[in-house]
């Protein structure tokens, strides 16, 4: 698969301030490619100078193979983090106002925009100015603003902030939904149980610097820990947890079940398959719990960030 | 993509449906005219009120001097003393009483005059008896002295220096009132408009800054194209809201001046009186002819085309300024540092336009203020009634709208870096990096 996005060694300072030091990011085309980091980390810089709002001191931008010009702005739809509308303005005027900033004719613009107010169901909001609406509700408005001009690259800088769990969830498939349409998209949060759910890369940026990026799996495989958690039912629990601590490293665990089970986390040695554990255990006792304990991206950002 | 009719054309809407804009476009003209109306009023009601004054004159030389006009009546008293007079004039409600006391000498007696009322006296007033006694005090000094007053009038004779320059070009004194006045409007107009839509351009730039939706249009958008449109759109605004001014003046003063009867008729009768008196005085007529004829003089095309183009040029360049303060801050509170400099050129464009222009329209202060751009706009204006060469005038249009050119340019660096900066200011370093983009 090719890439849509390719960032190359772009650094940029502020003054004395460092924002980015040679940062090369890859972003394939038709993914959710999910930029994380800690605060401050250079995300915004990065998205800034993607969108040809900052300048970047050296290195190179390409979208789409070429290099980043005047004309890429209607190609690129862009949710900042710092956000917001004209307040005066009406719903209706102002969607289509910016829609036709990003070069969309006027008739196209309203055509579309019914469509999208039809499907979020907030059609009935055209005449009403945007001080009157509530802090999701202009959201709901500022997301259909982005993505209206159907553009190749989509950038959202934490977009679920300021939804309620129903409205995120909508956005979450909208989103989806317009990868699968072709477009590809670029997340910046610190969720990272919806980085979890929705992104097939990732890159991760400390300290201005790109410490980690690849696909999701790839990097949980890399960080895996060969490690089970394990129920299983017997009539002597201690002897049985004893024998174990023999052969395994293990570590108290602890889950829900309904029975009175011994529950451990078992870590086995690469020579060691899951099935040889498993069949170990069968041999034990019943065994009504066996999982393999992946990293969730929380873990490797914390870990990975605290080890940097 | 060019976006800037779109820009302009929301600009302009935004304002000119703002509920605030639109009360002030309707309420400002009414208030004006509701103020006027009370002002010319009252000093009418003040201006029919017929004073009338006692005198007493124990001389007898000068009381005979003192003739009615339309708003005061003269009262002579005879044979009293100080004491009734004074009781008299109190108890008859006159506005005051003046004592000329016995001439002992012609030469003391001016100093013994004096003027008793209830309240301080009108200036005017006074100043209107004082020259009524000092023509008669020295008329009959002249003929005590044995001169004939009737050959003194006979010989007077008035003198108005024609004006001509050596083009063959008639001026005259009155020239230089017109174009004083015409100047000063021009100036004071080109002010007050830069201060108020400037003031409405930069709220606009921090309204986008304190909505955040700043970063979301500066994604499409080049933000020289958002500046110039923002400045654009609020000017069409204002024009608009200027043209309604007009209008709504023009036809309220119509009909404030008819139903309160200030009397438009009153006044042509003044009109019509003065051309009485300037055509049974040779002096005034002249005075009237020269007034008509400045108006001739006043190169009517260069000003109006000159007008229009210093007046776009200066009021775009400064505000071009003002979109840049508005970017570089967070709130309305912290404009005011940064908005005096940007005035006090302005300023000191008026008061040379004031001072210096119509004392040497072509000294040398008059000119090179005429051509540096922040005061050009101004300068140039009020001088070119006094006739400007075209080559002065273009130079001066060609730097300013270069220098235009430049502030958007740089103002626009300002702004984009200054609406991205929340709570900091930018440094000039970082300003000389945004400049190469």
């Amino acid at each position: 698969m090719s890439n849509l996005l390719e960032v190359n060694k772009v650094s940029k300072k502020f003054g004395d301030f460092r924002a980015l030091n040679s940062v090369s990011v890859a972003v394939p085309k038709g993914s959710i490619f999910g930029l994380l980091g800690p605060n401050g980390a250079g995300k915004t810089t990065l998205i800034r100078i993607i969108n040809q709002i900052t300048m970047p001191d050296t290195g190179t931008v390409r979208l789409d193979g070429e290099l980043l010009n005047n004309g890429h702005i209607k190609d690129i739809g862009y949710l900042p983090e710092e956000r917001g509308l004209y307040k005066s303005m009406k719903v209706g005027e102002q969607a289509l106002y910016l829609a036709q900033l990003k070069g969309l004719s006027k008739a196209e613009a309203k055509a579309r925009l019914k469509y999208w107010f039809e499907r979020l169901d907030i059609g009935d909001w055209w005449h009403k100015k945007i001080q009157e609406l509530s802090k999701g509700m202009a959201q709901k408005i500022q997301f259909v603003v982005t993505v209206l001009h159907q553009p190749k690259l989509l950038i959202f800088d934490e977009p679920f902030s300021g939804f309620d769990p129903i409205n995120a969830n909508l956005i979450k498939d909208e989103i989806l939904r317009l990868r699968d349409d072709g477009a590809t998209v670029i997340f910046s949060t610190h969720r990272m149980e919806s980085v979890e759910e929705l992104c097939d890369d990732i890159a991760l940026i400390n300290k201005s610097n790109k410490i980690l990026e690849g696909k999701l799996v790839d990097i949980k495989r890399q960080y895996k820990i060969n490690t089970f958690e394990v129920g299983i039912k017997t009539a002597d629990k201690l002897g049985l947890e004893q024998e174990m601590s023999q052969k395994f490293d293990i570590s108290p665990a602890n889950f829900k079940t309904l029975d009175d089970e011994l529950k451990l986390n078992i870590k086995i040695s690469e020579a060691e398959t899951p099935n040889e554990l498993l069949s170990y255990l069968t041999s034990r006792g019943d065994v009504s719990h066996f999982v393999e304990l992946i990293p969730s991206v929380n873990d490797i950002f914390i870990q990975t960030v605290t080890n940097n | 993509m060019n976006h800037l009719p779109l820009i302009i054309k929301r600009e302009y809407l935004t304002k000119v449906r703002n509920k605030s804009f639109i009360v002030m476009t309707i309420l400002s003209p009414i208030i004006m005219i509701v103020l006027f109306g009370v002002v010319a009023y009252l000093s009418q009601l003040n201006n029919d009120k017929v004073r009338s004054i006692s005198i007493l004159d124990e001389s007898g030389l000068v009381q005979d001097a003192f003739k009615d006009s339309g708003k005061i009546k003269y009262q002579v008293l005879d044979n009293m003393s100080l004491g009734a007079a004074k009781l008299l004039a109190k108890e008859a409600s006159s506005y005051g009483l003046l004592h000329i006391d016995k001439a002992k000498d012609l030469n003391t007696l001016p100093n013994h005059v004096k003027f008793y009322s209830e309240e301080a006296p009108s200036l005017t007033l006074i100043s209107e008896m004082e020259s009524t006694l000092e023509k008669r005090f020295t008329e009959i000094k002249l003929e005590s002295n044995g001169v004939d007053i009737n050959m003194i009038n006979a010989s007077k004779t008035p003198v108005n220096i024609a004006q001509e320059s050596f083009e063959g070009e008639k001026t005259s004194k009155i020239d230089s009132v017109v174009k004083l006045i015409f100047g000063g409007a021009i100036g004071y107009l080109l002010f007050m408009f830069i201060i108020i839509y400037g003031n409405m351009i930069m709220r606009s730039v921090i309204e986008e800054k304190t909505t955040r939706v700043i970063e979301v249009i500066i994604s499409s958008v080049k933000p020289v194209q958002l500046m110039l449109g923002k400045i654009i759109g609020t000017s069409l605004a204002g024009i608009t809201q200027f043209v309604i001014w007009m209008c709504i003046g023009g036809v309220l003063m119509t009909v404030v001046t008819t139903t309160m009867g200030i009397d438009v008729s009153g006044m042509q009768k003044q009109q019509e009186e003065i051309m009485q008196q300037a055509a049974e005085n040779p002096e005034l007529h002249m005075q009237v002819q020269d007034f008509i004829m400045a108006f001739n003089h006043l190169p009517i095309v260069n000003l109006v085309v000159a007008f229009i183009l210093f007046f776009a040029a200066g009021y775009l360049l400064y505000s071009s300024l003002y979109a840049a303060i508005g970017s570089a801050v967070d709130n309305e509170t912290d404009t005011q540092q940064f908005v005096f400099p940007v005035l006090m050129p302005l300023i000191l464009a008026v008061y040379i336009g004031l001072f210096t222009v119509i004392e040497d329209p072509h000294g040398t202060v008059s000119v090179v203020f005429s051509f540096i751009p922040f005061t050009s706009p101004v300068v140039m204006l009020m001088r070119i009634p006094f006739g400007v060469p075209l080559w002065q005038q273009l130079v001066s249009l060609l730097l300013l709208v270069g220098t235009f050119m430049l502030t958007v340019w740089f103002a626009a660096k300002i702004y984009r870096v200054g609406i991205l900066m929340y709570g900091k200011k930018p440094s000039y370093k970082e300003l000389i990096k945004w400049i190469k983009y």
